[in-house]
């Protein structure tokens, strides 16, 4: 059987880079359902890191609780700690605004889900929630996050143009421009290319490989050859425990649990 | 390719049906189901033809009068006294009676409306949505005489209090109650339209660090744009036809005026009063009612019509 404290917190990779994250014996409710399990992990600053796992094995559940997405349902509950730095605090306490939370770490979803409005609009949409009202400044963070997200070649001239008026792989990338408007700290990526084709999804994964230069991130997939391919380090989970967390190559070419060994290789899961 | 397939298929069936004759046209079948196509059809047909019915009825009563009374006098007189001996024509004093009372509705119906069902869609637990919905529907299936009597004898006086010219029978007072009376309805359209907006929306404005009020209004309420709108031209529609309330509460005398606080007939108000008299059938008199009630036809369908637009023009944004 698994025992949570093989898990280890990267010890061994802590000269690499600096922690942006680090969490402490996590345990997630649905209700009287747990689906997170005492998880220890570290978030590496402006470095990928990848879960992967079998359906239900709640990557998706764990990422959700970096952005306080839980609380938008009743009944969900948290338990120990996301220790965001440099400000050395839990975000999971109850005295945190959930809503501060996401204004410094922002998502993408599993479908892409532009808002119904302009392209323009799509994007300036995290500043004018915050109250941002200057056009030029609109203007210019409108542009640089169209720019990062390798969008604003193809929509330049028709930034008043409906969103949905996109392809699937082009509003994909609207949303993470949205995402990315508000210089987020760390960016979520829930299974971002799992609605997308093969073509929009490369160029999302090499979207993904620039942006670690300004961003942190967490990405979920079903995907074993994305993970490997993206990130700097990955996370095997499954039924609800981290079973297995290190540098991305270690866990692909040499891991040391058994069951991580079977998942990847394709005899498991 | 093809021919491979096909023969895959009918090797398939007469596996699995032993005996022959069982691929045989099913006449016993095929008639049940013309049967009861057909039954759904005239279903269909029936109300479709009661819609005809009625316009027919309307146009054919309609043009007796009009045989009598120009198009031009019923469009630009100002004075509606079918029943004088000095009779005159003119539809627009009931017009304005309509216009007025509706407006009073509507602006207490579509806002109040609105707000609820961002409440009830948005912020509401599901415990208190479970409570208040059935009572709001309650709300909606108040008869309408009682709304009527309860703005003649509560709102009336009430309004006396605060503006004491107000007379007995006044535009403002029906028009207010109408307005409750319609709540329920846009509400319930309009929290129907913002519930069915996908959850990923939301959890997409939320992410981005939204309030609840936030993604209400601006992503929330874009999305369902088509199924408010719909809800709208309803309460609008649904303003223009009351009868009850305006015959009691605002008065029979038919005025033109855009002030609320007078009173006014409405065109609905008028053909219950003159249906109810004892006016003989086929006087210029009595054929009024057909052609205000026309004209009441005419005003709801370019209602319908431009909410048909605006939900083709705007579909589901999502």
């Amino acid at each position: 059987m698994v025992k949570n404290n093989i898990v280890e917190t990267g010890t061994d990779h802590t000269s690499s880079s600096e922690y942006k994250s680090v969490v402490k014996n996590l345990n997630f409710y649905y209700g009287d359902f747990q689906a997170l399990k005492a998880i220890d992990m570290v978030l590496h600053e402006k470095q990928v890191t990848a879960l992967i796992g079998p359906s239900g094995c709640g990557k998706s559940t764990f990422l959700r609780c970096f952005n306080r997405m839980h609380d938008l349902y009743p009944g969900n509950r948290y338990e120990g700690s996301i220790i965001l730095y440099p400000d050395n605090e839990n975000i999971l306490s109850p005295d945190i605004d959930p809503i501060e939370v996401r204004m410094r770490i922002s998502m993408v979803f599993q479908k892409p889900n532009p808002f119904p409005k302009s392209i323009y609009e799509n994007v300036a949409y995290g500043l004018k929630v915050r109250g941002v009202r200057q056009r030029a400044m609109l203007d210019e963070k409108v542009e640089d996050a169209l720019r990062n997200a390798a969008l604003w070649d193809e929509v330049k001239d028709r930034l008043n143009d409906l969103a949905f008026n996109l392809s699937g792989g082009q509003q994909q990338r609207l949303c993470i421009a949205r995402a990315l408007a508000t210089d987020p700290e760390i960016l979520l990526f829930d299974e971002p290319t799992s609605a997308l084709d093969p073509i929009a999804t490369a160029s999302i994964e090499e979207l993904i490989a620039d942006l670690k230069t300004k961003v942190t991130i967490l990405i979920v997939t079903h995907n074993m050859q994305q993970a490997a391919r993206v990130s700097d380090y990955t996370a095997y989970m499954y039924l609800g425990q981290l079973i297995e967390f290190d540098f991305t190559d270690t866990i692909f070419i040499k891991p040391k649990n058994k069951q991580t060994e079977d998942y990847i290789t394709g005899r498991f899961g | 390719m093809y021919s491979k397939n096909a023969r895959g298929a009918s090797e398939r069936k007469s596996n699995t049906h032993n005996k022959l004759g069982n691929l045989r046209y099913s006449y016993k079948r095929h008639i049940k189901e013309k049967l009861i196509e057909m039954l759904l059809l005239l279903a269909a047909f029936f109300s479709v033809l009661i819609t005809f019915a009625i316009i027919y009825m309307l146009v054919k009563e309609s043009i007796v009068f009009f045989q009598q009374v120009s198009v031009w006098e019923f469009l630009t007189s100002t004075q509606w006294t079918p029943l004088f001996d000095d009779a005159h024509y003119g539809i627009l004093p009931l017009v304005s009676g309509t216009v007025v009372s509706s407006a009073v509705a509507l602006l207490v119906a579509l806002p109040l409306g609105t707000i609820i069902a961002i409440y009830l869609s948005e912020f509401a637990s599901f415990t208190v949505r479970e409570i208040a919905k059935p009572f709001l529907e309650l709300l909606g299936g108040i008869p309408t005489i009682v709304y009527g009597y309860f703005a003649l004898l509560f709102v009336t006086p009430l309004l006396q209090m605060i503006f004491p010219n107000l007379p007995g029978f006044s535009l403002l007072s029906a028009g207010l109650v109408m307005g409750i009376m319609i709540i329920p309805y846009v509400s319930s359209m309009t929290e129907d339209a913002m519930r069915s907006v996908p959850m990923h929306l939301r959890e997409g404005s939320y992410a981005m660090g939204a309030t609840r009020l936030q993604t209400a209004i601006k992503v929330v309420m874009p999305a369902a744009f088509s199924g408010i709108a719909a809800a709208y031209i309803l309460g609008i529609s649904r303003a223009v036809g009351e009868t009850m309330v305006v015959a009691i509460a605002a008065g029979m005398q038919p005025n033109l005026t855009w002030n609320p606080m007078e009173q006014a007939a409405t065109i609905t108000a008028y053909i219950v009063q003159v249906s109810l008299g004892d006016l003989p059938h086929g006087s210029i008199g009595y054929q009024t009612i057909f052609a205000a009630g026309l004209t009441l036809l005419l005003i709801t369908l370019i209602f319908n019509i431009l909410g048909h637009l605006l939900r083709k023009r705007y579909r589901e944004m999502y």
